[in-house]
């Protein structure tokens, strides 16, 4: 039988290092947003023009439509923002894993690291197919299978919140010790 | 046991896990505050150091009242660019950008030219002497019943009373003559860069436009660029110390760059007044290739100095107003293009200014003098970029512009020792465009375009600096004020282009004598020998 995801038990090790990813990661998402939101004069416009690649043709056209460009940018902030105090709060973070892995499929297929490909923006590092885009998109592909904030994190309240309002009931009384034991046992 | 749970279930220990993150969150917008107030108190500080004002546009005057009747005289490839500028493209132009298949996806050439404001102007006569190009610039002009009359004299144009101004866009060794013949028959002019082709008819010219009643516009359109705007200011503030070296360069290294135009196949003795095309110029059988790359010749045009050099001079004069140049000094060679052509290709200028002085943060005494550096290669296309060099800072000026503090500058010292300021990351960048995305095609588009000779901006939005020129031409002829390249700006740009071809030409220093305002040391004859009398 398939095992729910929220049913998942972590050690203590792989519990912590799993909420300390989805922090970083959240970290870095509102950052990212803030940044934009903070700076009026911030737009994708030039990241869009200096697309290369498969789909560059998609993305430049945005960046050539004022009024598609405004929308973008603001889908942008805002996501960037909400995917990140999703992952950082833990709250409905499934979902905010799914719009993190969406924002960074586009940066990804706008900027692939591709063979005989240069862009006018400089990149930091190195890189061959695998950018850091990629890994934190499967980084937070990894964090969508093995969720952690139904543990620690507001969606263990939401799912409280939800189970007794929608059952009528509270859930199975459980001692310190099961609980304890269920949050630290690794599945088998 | 019993748990401290409330009535819908959730403990103590849920909250406390529940809300385990928010002490990171609160961290979160505690550094980042942190950092942007960091940020902002850094760039504040510089900013009030600085004092730089990102200048608003000088405002040019209703274009209302009656259509201003205008003579365009010379239908070439600029003539086509000025008359579209004034609202008038040409049928050919708009097929050719609808079926442009090299544009740029995000080109908006033609939104950009159906969006532009107008300048209530009726094109009243064309004047060519290529039939081709006169009805070309007919059809560009016919509009709501209105045709516009075809010349191809321009003394019969300037005859006629319906004219009011004219656009002179004829190769160099034509500008004077006709803008010398328009001013004295009333007629407003915005004649086209180099102003004159000779000295002789340069003072002329002066004199001409001086007493002339009519405006009188030189076409240095990079005057309307938003960015030069701010330099002035930065450089009314200071900001650079004591400049003492100004570098400008061309660099292109395509066939249209090196003026090797297309040779039209209609053109031949029927279609052409080759006459008309001579002019002053010694005369010689119907030759297709001077007619159409007259660019490469000395008898019609003026070489890198007239045609390139104006511009960057102009630039910088419109910043500094260095006026003309004590000492020039040229050299270069024709070694990229050896196709029989006159002037050079690679070419090399030093203005000296020994008494240039706009203040210091130094010593007073310490310093005086600048030179003026222009560096041409029609063979490299690589962007060495425009740097004006003072002992505090060094501008990078183009369409954008950036300010680099020095390190050991006297005035900026104590706030890079503070970590304030960092050499290596611009004190001031403005670039009006970061609202709009460009789209140039061509590498001598582009070329232009990072000089702001094509468009700038307003607002953010990109316009084409031609028509901002000619509309302030146009506000002067019909609400009064004051043209920014006037007779004044066109004397000291002709004058130091000559200087420089001079200085090429007859391989010695030419010095200018600002009291009797000549050039000094040449007899007419060794003038007159290079036909630059």
């Amino acid at each position: 039988m398939k095992t729910p995801a929220s049913a998942l038990r972590y050690s203590p090790s792989q519990l912590n290092l799993l909420v300390l990813l989805r922090l970083a990661i959240g970290w870095h998402f509102l950052y990212e947003g803030i940044v934009k939101l903070w700076n009026p004069g911030w737009s994708a416009g030039s990241f869009l023009v200096d697309s290369k690649g498969l789909f560059s043709g998609l993305f430049q056209a945005m960046a050539a439509n004022p009024g598609v460009l405004e929308v973008i940018d603001f889908l942008n902030v805002w996501g960037l923002i909400l995917v990140g105090l999703g992952l950082m709060l833990g709250a409905l973070t499934r979902w905010a894993a799914i719009g993190g892995i969406v924002l960074l499929g586009f940066y990804y297929l706008s900027h692939p690291a591709l063979i005989g490909i240069q862009y006018a923006m400089p990149t930091e590092g190195s890189y061959l197919f695998i950018n850091k885009n990629l890994i934190e998109l499967l980084s937070l592909a990894v964090l969508y299978v093995f969720p952690t904030s139904h543990i620690i994190g507001l969606d263990r309240l939401l799912n409280r919140w939800f189970t007794r309002t929608d059952s009528g009931s509270a859930p199975a009384e459980q001692s310190p010790a099961q609980r304890r034991s269920q949050e630290t046992n690794i599945a088998s | 046991m019993q748990d401290n749970r409330d009535k819908k279930g959730i403990a103590r220990r849920d909250i406390l896990k529940g809300l385990a993150a928010l002490p990171v969150l609160g961290v979160f917008f505690a550094s980042a505050g942190f950092k942007s107030a960091h940020d902002k108190r850094i760039r504040n500080s510089i900013l009030q150091e600085l004092d730089v004002k990102a200048a608003a546009p000088p405002p040019s005057g209703p274009m209302s009242g009656p259509p201003i009747n205008i003579g365009i005289i010379g239908f070439g490839g600029r003539g086509e660019h000025l008359t579209r500028a004034l609202g008038y493209a040409t049928p050919q132009w708009i097929e050719l950008i609808k079926n442009d298949t090299l544009a740029p996806p995000h080109d908006t050439r033609l939104k950009d030219y159906f969006e532009q404001e107008n300048l209530n102007v009726r094109i009243a006569g064309i004047c060519d002497v290529f039939d081709v190009r006169t009805e070309m610039g007919v059809a560009a002009g016919a509009r709501n019943g209105h045709q516009a009359k075809a010349y191809r004299d321009y003394r019969a144009m300037l005859d006629d009373p319906d004219i009011e101004a004219v656009v002179i866009a004829t190769p160099d060794h034509w500008h004077a003559p006709i803008a010398i013949a328009a001013l004295q028959a009333g007629k407003h002019v915005y004649l086209e860069k180099c102003m004159t082709h000779k000295l002789g008819e340069t003072y002329e010219l002066y004199e001409t436009a001086k007493n002339a009643q009519a405006i009188f516009q030189v076409g240095h359109q990079h005057r309307q660029t938003q960015s030069f705007l701010t330099a002035q200011d930065i450089i009314r503030k200071n900001v650079l110390g004591h400049i003492s070296l100004i570098q400008t360069n061309t660099n292109r290294n395509d066939d249209v760059g090196a003026w090797q135009y297309d040779i039209h196949p209609d053109a031949n003795p029927r279609t052409v007044d080759w006459q008309g095309f001579l002019g002053n110029a010694p005369s010689i059988p119907f030759d297709a290739e001077q007619l159409f790359r007259w660019r490469k010749y000395w008898a019609y045009g003026t070489g890198l100095s007239g045609d390139l050099l104006t511009h960057d001079y102009d630039r910088i004069n419109c910043l500094l107003n260095m006026g003309i140049p004590s000492v020039v000094t040229a050299s270069g060679g024709i070694y990229t293009h050896r196709d029989n052509r006159e002037v050079p290709d690679v070419f090399q200028v030093v203005m000296e200014y020994p008494d240039f002085f706009m203040g210091s943060s130094q010593a007073e005494g310490k310093e005086k003098g600048m030179a003026f550096l222009y560096s041409a290669s029609l063979g490299n296309q690589y962007d060495r970029g425009t740097l004006l060099m003072g002992h505090d800072a060094t501008m990078q000026l183009g369409q954008a512009l950036a300010v680099y503090a020095d390190p050991v500058s006297t005035r900026y010292l104590p706030m890079i020792e503070e970590g304030i300021i960092q050499p290596d990351v611009p004190i001031y960048a403005y670039d009006p465009s970061a609202e709009g995305i460009d789209a140039v095609t061509g590498a001598t588009a582009k070329y232009f375009a990072n000089k702001g000779l094509m468009y700038t901006y307003r607002d953010g939005k990109r316009v084409d600096s031609t028509y901002l020129h000619l509309r302030e031409w146009l506000s002067v002829i019909r609400n009064g004020g004051k043209v920014s390249a006037g007779i004044e700006e066109g004397f000291e740009e002709a004058i130091s282009a000559h200087m420089a071809t001079i200085a090429y030409r007859t391989g010695k220093r030419v010095e200018w004598d600002p009291v009797a305002r000549r050039i000094k040391g040449f007899e007419d004859g060794a003038l007159e020998a290079i036909g630059m009398a």
